[in-house]
């Protein structure tokens, strides 16, 4: 049975779906979705156990071998992803049940195509992981984005129509120019599988078929993960989903697509030729420095809380790119141990707001005035993640902050230290907002004095809270198995 | 007891919860138990080091429990448990959460067996202390504590600057013997000196102690100054220097504490001549040298805390602790004048009180290890400390000419703290073994012997009767409402006056600037939220066309940037 763990890890969403869409509405759909959410997670939680013991771990497709079937290949670098998406899968799936209930735009008898698109979502976002084969990663991609248009669409602002079909607009293009790079790179060695393709690529480097593959990804990847200034499908697309599903997508999704560039440019193309001959690093950089700085200070003049950490994920990514231009196992480091800790942070920041939409219907700030003292176990972790974010010493942010500055120095880049430093004061900023009219203005006239949101939405909200203080002490899985990941994609470690 | 636990969690963990407990006896009950808890933790542990933590390369070893620690983990609980007692009837969560909070976070760092564990737990302890100066919610207590938080965190930052000079040099965080050779010795040794209270370093100390509240004194006389002389003796055991300024320190402040009118102010220059005794042992760092520093502080927290309670129970009654206008108390107060007198006596090292056994333990290292000079001079402060500590506070308090002022006995829970003090001081006079036995090393040594005995009497009646003749001579410096002036004038008054000056004629050129950036900053925020405000070209959701456009003209870059 334990062999067939990667498998198992695509399979078991994968036909747990449509149960879903067959079963009667109830309970017991999403009963159904939390036993696969927990499968899911139990599963990607061996496959990290067994990496980190044994090493690689190499499936074949129905038998196949490598070159010719379908392989999925499980190292560090991926089990971690993994591990990462199935997580945030299980808690947001938890939090969810009240959330379709109450507050989303679908009758009841619709509510289990929720669960049954989220589970889809789930299945292309573990399979673009798991796979070992570079089209496989296209059809995965095509699965999850395609359902997290759905599940985007169905919020209940009618500007969530508009904000998927813009992302549906963009996520197509990302995702084609991603097949027509991984068409090229058929063309001219004809193999799709990774280890294979990193293989032949040396031989047929310099060609300029090969050099328009790499234009053609490097947009289409980053579309896809939203880096600055091809973000702007994403802060609508997050301000006007379901609070659910933008826990979910915000933790998940843009973590995706960074492991899917790091796995084109790092194991296929190969760091050398990319940063080496292609210099990858020259477009990647500026753009990082100027997301991290530009959404940074928009983020500081919204007004809907929700926009505002939109614009503020737009940032972090920034700061991953910047970790991944580095080219060093520190900055590398630092980059996906953000991967890891941006998830717990935005996760328990859009569920603790999902909490607030859930009692007052609202996350507009002038609405939020005061609800620290009506709501003060949601705002609690609302502060708790904020603190993160910001990079506070003991969480979670801290540990891939203090990773990146160390990457900046080593390569003796003090300005970009420097500003790593300066944007942490800017989220000090708008995190400052929030909490400041949360707790310190009087509550708006007119609005319904309700309680504290319900236990089945704050226990998730704090178990990803109480993650964000403990990784920031133990760093052993998210600083020390990310270390190895990147020792393993720069080809250095053991 | 809990395997690898550690104490100090107990009290801080417990600071905490202790404001659930509901206002009253519940919460006076919860806060009784920590210390105690504490204590019997603190007890079962064996000797070893515990509770390692990874952080980040460096590993923590934030528990390291052997006979130096032990001492004075031991006497950090008993005084925060006479402290609890002492304040029963305080009904001020400031002071109780500061309360415990603070020895929690000094029994830390005496138990902290790296230098990043001994930082927290320092910065920590600097931090809530100032809390008890604070919670007296007067101007002048408000500005002492502020002074005493500036010393405080300067400590601190010396010690973290000292620790990371001593970290990239020897790449090891451990807590050991350090010297001042080694690197970064010279930061942490100022940065435990100031603590200390070193001499002029220790202007604070006098300043903040008798500005605190009632109960924040005690608290404050136990903790700070011996978590520094437990620093001291851990790092820097032996250094010669330490004599030097050990002897000095014993010696000055007697001067001060004879004209000081405020009798807290006096007790908190006799803190300094104490501390003088305990740095001379560490200086002289033998076995017997070191066990005599541990052993005072041991005893000095148990009758500082006696004396300081006592004049704690003054203020609260008779609502002033100045000498001028204190006397004839003792037809009011009769068991805390008695109860004063036993500290007075501890203090003053009469046989069969608590100082006698120790301090005779750091002058027989001084004079074994040939220290002539400092074995005078303690001689000296040792009759200087009879003079002002053991005469002239219960003298002026309770007794000398009738103030006329009557007032209530202390409550019955300040006795019973008192008391228990009291008992504590004259227990550790009869019996020294008991302290002998827990001391790091391991001694054998008798203070009763006939020379001891009646060198020290005779110290102290020549003392008595120096004191006898001056006042009746009226030689004796009065009682007067006065200010004295320490070496803090220099920089409290004398470069304020200078920096005026100085400042004058920079904050005009400051201020010219101060404009233009302002006028800066401001046009850049007006062009930042232009761009970025709400409706800024940034912010705004696009046309979709417009984002592929975005998309395409990258794609053309892309292109062009690699096929160049």
């Amino acid at each position: 049975m334990t062999e067939h763990l990667p498998v198992l890890q695509v399979v078991v969403p994968l036909i747990a779906a449509p149960l879903c869409a067959l079963l009667r509405p109830g309970r017991a759909v999403w009963l159904l979705a939390m036993v696969t959410c927990a499968l899911c997670l139990l599963i990607a939680a061996l496959l990290l156990d067994r990496v980190l013991a044994q090493g690689v771990i190499s499936y074949a497709m129905g038998g196949w071998p490598a070159p010719w079937g379908i392989e999925y290949r499980v190292d560090a670098a991926n089990a971690y992803m993994l591990l990462i998406v199935a997580a945030i899968g299980a808690v947001v799936m938890a939090f969810a049940r009240t959330v379709v209930e109450q507050r989303i735009r679908l009758p009841a008898s619709k509510q289990p195509w929720f669960y049954a698109t989220y589970l889809l979502c789930l299945t292309g976002l573990l399979g673009m992981i798991v796979t070992g084969d570079a089209f496989n990663v296209f059809v995965f991609l095509e699965i999850s984005s395609l359902s997290s248009y759905v599940l985007i669409s169905i919020g209940r602002d009618r500007r969530a129509l508009t904000a998927a079909y813009q992302y549906l607009i963009m996520g197509t293009i990302g995702a084609t120019f991603i097949l027509i790079g991984i068409g090229f790179l058929y063309v001219m060695t004809g193999t799709l599988n990774m280890a294979d393709l990193a293989a032949r690529l040396p031989a047929v480097a310099d060609t300029r078929t090969v050099r328009a593959a790499f234009a053609f990804l490097t947009i289409g990847i980053s579309l896809k993960l939203a880096l600055f200034p091809l973000h702007l499908w994403l802060p609508n697309a997050y301000a006007y989903a379901p609070s659910a599903v933008t826990a979910f997508l915000a933790a998940t999704a843009t973590k995706v697509a960074i492991y899917v560039l790091l796995r084109f440019f790092f194991t296929i193309f190969g760091a050398q030729f990319s940063f080496g001959t292609m210099r990858l690093d020259a477009i990647l950089l500026p753009l990082a420095l100027a997301g991290i700085f530009s959404a940074s200070v928009v983020a500081i003049f919204q007004t809907n809380v929700k926009r505002m950490l939109a614009y503020s994920s737009v940032a972090q990514i920034g700061y991953m790119i910047l970790g991944i231009s580095l080219v060093s196992v520190t900055g590398l480091t630092a980059a996906i141990s953000h991967l890891f800790n941006h998830a717990l942070m935005k996760g328990t920041l859009f569920m603790a707001l999902g909490c607030v939409s859930f009692r007052i219907g609202a996350v507009s700030l002038d609405r939020m005035a005061g609800v620290g003292r009506i709501m003060p176990w949601t705002m609690g972790a609302f502060v708790i993640g904020g603190l993160s974010l910001i990079g506070v010493p003991m969480t979670a942010g801290f540990v891939s902050k203090w990773y990146l500055i160390l990457g900046a120095l080593e390569r003796g880049w003090w300005p970009v230290a420097l500003l790593v430093l300066f944007t942490s004061l800017l989220a000090v900023v708008y995190i400052w907002r929030v909490v400041e009219t949360a707790y310190f203005q009087p509550a708006p006239e007119g609005r319904a004095t309700t309680g504290e949101a319900p236990l089945a939405l704050l226990v998730p909200t704090w178990t990803l809270a109480l993650a964000n203080l403990y990784f920031g002490l133990d760093t052993s899985l998210n600083a020390g198995v990310a270390r190895r990941a990147a020792e393993a994609l720069l080809g250095v470690g053991p | 007891m809990i395997d690898g636990l550690n104490p100090a969690l107990i009290l801080i963990g417990g600071s905490l919860l202790a404001l659930l407990a509901p206002q009253g006896r519940a919460r006076n009950l919860f806060m009784l138990a920590l210390p105690v808890l504490g204590a019997l933790q603190l007890w079962g542990l064996p000797y070893g080091e515990y509770a390692r933590i990874e952080l980040f390369d460096l590993t923590l070893t934030t528990l390291r429990l052997d006979g130096l620690s032990f001492a004075f983990a031991l006497v950090f609980h008993i005084a925060a448990l006479l402290a609890i007692i002492y304040a029963w009837r305080l009904d001020d969560p400031v002071q109780q959460v500061a309360g415990l909070l603070y020895p929690g976070a000094a029994v830390g760092a005496v138990l902290a067996g790296d230098l990043v564990t001994l930082f927290i737990c320092w910065e920590l302890a600097a931090v809530s202390s100032v809390f008890l100066i604070w919670a007296r919610r007067t101007q002048r207590a408000y500005h002492a504590g502020m002074r005493y938080l500036l010393a405080q965190i300067g400590s601190g930052v010396l010690l973290l600057a000292g620790v990371i000079v001593h970290l990239r040099a020897t790449g090891s965080i451990t807590f050991e013997h350090l010297g001042l050779d080694s690197p970064g010795g010279w930061l942490i040794f100022i940065a435990f000196g100031i603590k200390a209270a070193f001499p002029l370093l220790h202007n604070w100390l006098q300043d903040a102690y008798p500005e605190a509240t009632v109960t924040g004194t005690v608290l404050l006389s136990a903790f700070t100054t011996k978590m520094a002389i437990y620093a001291l003796a851990r790092g820097f055991a032996g250094t010669e220097s330490l004599i030097t300024i050990g002897t000095l320190m014993a010696m000055f402040p007697i001067f001060y504490a004879v004209i000081e009118n405020d009798l807290r102010r006096v007790l908190a220059y006799s803190m300094n001549n104490q501390l003088g005794f305990m740095v001379v042992g560490v200086g002289i760092g033998t076995p017997l040298g070191l066990d005599g520093a541990v052993a005072h502080a041991f005893a000095d927290i148990l009758f500082k805390a006696l004396l300081f309670m006592s004049m704690g129970a003054v203020l609260l009654r008779a609502g002033t602790v100045n000498g001028s206008e204190l006397g004839g108390l003792y037809k009011s107060m009769p068991l805390t004048a008695g109860l004063c007198m036993v500290g007075a006596a501890s203090i003053s090292a009469f046989p069969l009180f608590s100082a006698f056994v120790t301090k005779s333990l750091i002058l027989e290292a001084a004079a074994r290890e040939g220290h002539w000079v400092s074995f005078l001079f303690l001689l000296f402060a040792s009759a200087g400390v009879f003079h002002h500590a053991g005469i002239k506070i219960p003298f002026f308090a309770f007794f000398a000419h009738d103030s006329g002022i009557r007032c209530e006995e202390a409550p019955r829970n300040m006795l019973v703290a008192m008391g228990l003090a009291a008992a504590l001081c004259v227990g550790i006079g009869v019996f020294p073994e008991a302290l002998y036995a827990i001391l790091p090393y391991p001694i054998a040594f008798d203070p009763y012997t006939t020379t001891h005995v009646v060198t020290q009497l005779q110290l102290l009646a020549w003392s008595a009767l120096a004191f006898s003749v001056l006042v009746r001579t009226g030689i004796y410096p009065p009682e007067l409402r006065s200010v004295n002036l320490d070496f803090d004038w220099g920089y409290r008054k004398l470069m304020p006056v200078v920096a005026t000056g100085v400042w004058g004629a920079v904050s005009r050129g400051w201020e010219a600037f101060n404009t233009a950036v302002e006028h800066l900053v401001k046009r850049l925020i007006a062009g930042l939220a232009r761009h970025h405000g709400q409706y800024g070209v940034l912010a705004t959701t696009w046309p979709t066309g417009s984002m592929v456009l975005w998309a395409v003209v990258l794609l053309g870059a892309c292109l062009i940037f690699y096929y160049l």
